[in-house]
């Protein structure tokens, strides 16, 4: 059976796009059928993160309005191949997006697909609610900070109000994907701890991601965060992903591995 | 600064290198120097679809277009399944 999870966050910039492109290649990773979708139009930003920007022809937004089959507009994933990709129009704006079309395009892509996520733009207005409308889950992607804690909190009431699973069943199962944990900082008392924001939020963990250098490497070369096996956060996901599928994984925060005397002699490329 | 091949200059990060390359290409098609944006790709695929139909029946869902973007070149594929009938004219 097919299940459709949205990333979202309210907040921008707490790594929505990261988590998507992260979560979307590991659960293909595991063998799932996975397709990831941007629903960011006019910021196209998916499609970078996942390394196909240059493979783009037809988009979410053509497929929409008819201008292009749904197999047209699917990216498929040059690493994972049960990975695709579905990128949005840069050119256009949210109008463009109607909850016939999503409803449609995701009906479609639940014939072929075991997991369907939703990138998220970042805010609560209409690209965000579409992202969300549909959605069997959420991920809510959370920094240990007020102003993206709070605005997590504003975006649970809306999946608990304005999502077809709400309107069905009341409620919707949300999980917390917290990000750029930074252990130093929480041991200084800068940050809040991880027991203050489950506390404040009320939903399960699903995997803590510490603040890591490979992030900005991984987004660098278009290549998902969870193929570095090395790096805290990729092994974070790899985590979160194992407890997305089902798994229990001890919830531990897994630090970057020193690179050993060998590798610092002759270095690594990224 | 090199001695004896080892590498004492701070080293350069190549990842940081790959994303501004990345960036130049797409940003240059994206700014598109008077260029019409990705959306004339639809009515590209219509273009070539109606003329191949005044000569045989091809099926809409039988085409397949892909694009690679690079620096010096960009290519567009596009494969038209032929039915077998129009094929073996």
């Amino acid at each position: 059976m097919s299940k459709v999870i949205v990333v979202t966050s309210g907040k921008g910039g707490v790594g929505k796009t990261t988590s998507a492109a992260a979560i979307g290649a590991g659960l293909a990773l595991r063998g799932h059928k996975t397709v990831v979708i941007d629903f960011d139009v006019g910021l196209r930003n998916l499609d970078m993160i996942m390394g196909c920007e240059r493979r783009v022809v037809f988009d979410f937004i053509n497929v929409i309005q008819g201008d292009a089959k749904l197999k047209q507009a699917l990216i498929k994933d040059r690493r994972v191949d049960t990975l695709s990709i579905l990128p949005t129009s840069q050119t256009r704006d949210k109008d463009a997006l109607t909850q016939e079309g999503v409803e449609k395009v995701l009906g479609e892509l639940r014939e072929e697909f075991d997991y369907i996520v939703c990138d998220s733009p970042a805010g609560i207005e209409r690209g965000a609610q579409l992202a969300m409308y549909f959605a069997d889950e959420a991920i809510v992607v959370t920094n240990p900070e007020v102003s993206s804690v709070r605005d997590s909190d504003r975006v649970l009431g809306l999946l608990n109000s304005r999502t077809r699973k709400a309107e069905e069943d009341g409620t919707i199962p949300a999980h917390l994907l917290l990000t750029r944990y930074d252990a130093k900082r929480i041991e200084s008392g800068e940050m809040m701890k991880v027991e203050d924001v489950l506390e404040i939020l009320a939903i399960p963990l699903l995997g803590i991601v510490p603040e890591s250098t490979a992030v900005l490497r991984a987004s660098n070369t278009g290549t998902p965060v969870v193929h570095d096996e090395t790096s805290g956060a990729g092994r974070a996901y790899r985590d979160a992903v194992a407890r997305l599928a089902g798994d229990s994984v001890e919830m531990k925060i897994a630090g970057d591995e020193k690179p050993g005397l060998f590798q610092r002699l002759f270095g690594r490329t990224a | 600064m090199k001695v004896f091949g080892f590498n004492f200059g701070a080293r350069k990060s190549s990842s940081a290198d790959t994303a501004k390359e990345r960036l130049q290409i797409l940003l240059a098609h994206e700014r598109g120097s008077g260029a019409p944006g990705p959306d004339y790709l639809p009515l590209l695929q219509r273009d070539i679809l109606e003329a191949i139909a005044r000569h045989v029946k091809v099926d809409r869902d039988a085409v397949d277009i892909r694009m690679e973007r690079d620096a010096d070149l960009s290519s567009l594929e596009i494969n038209i399944e032929l039915p077998k009938r129009a094929a073996a004219r």
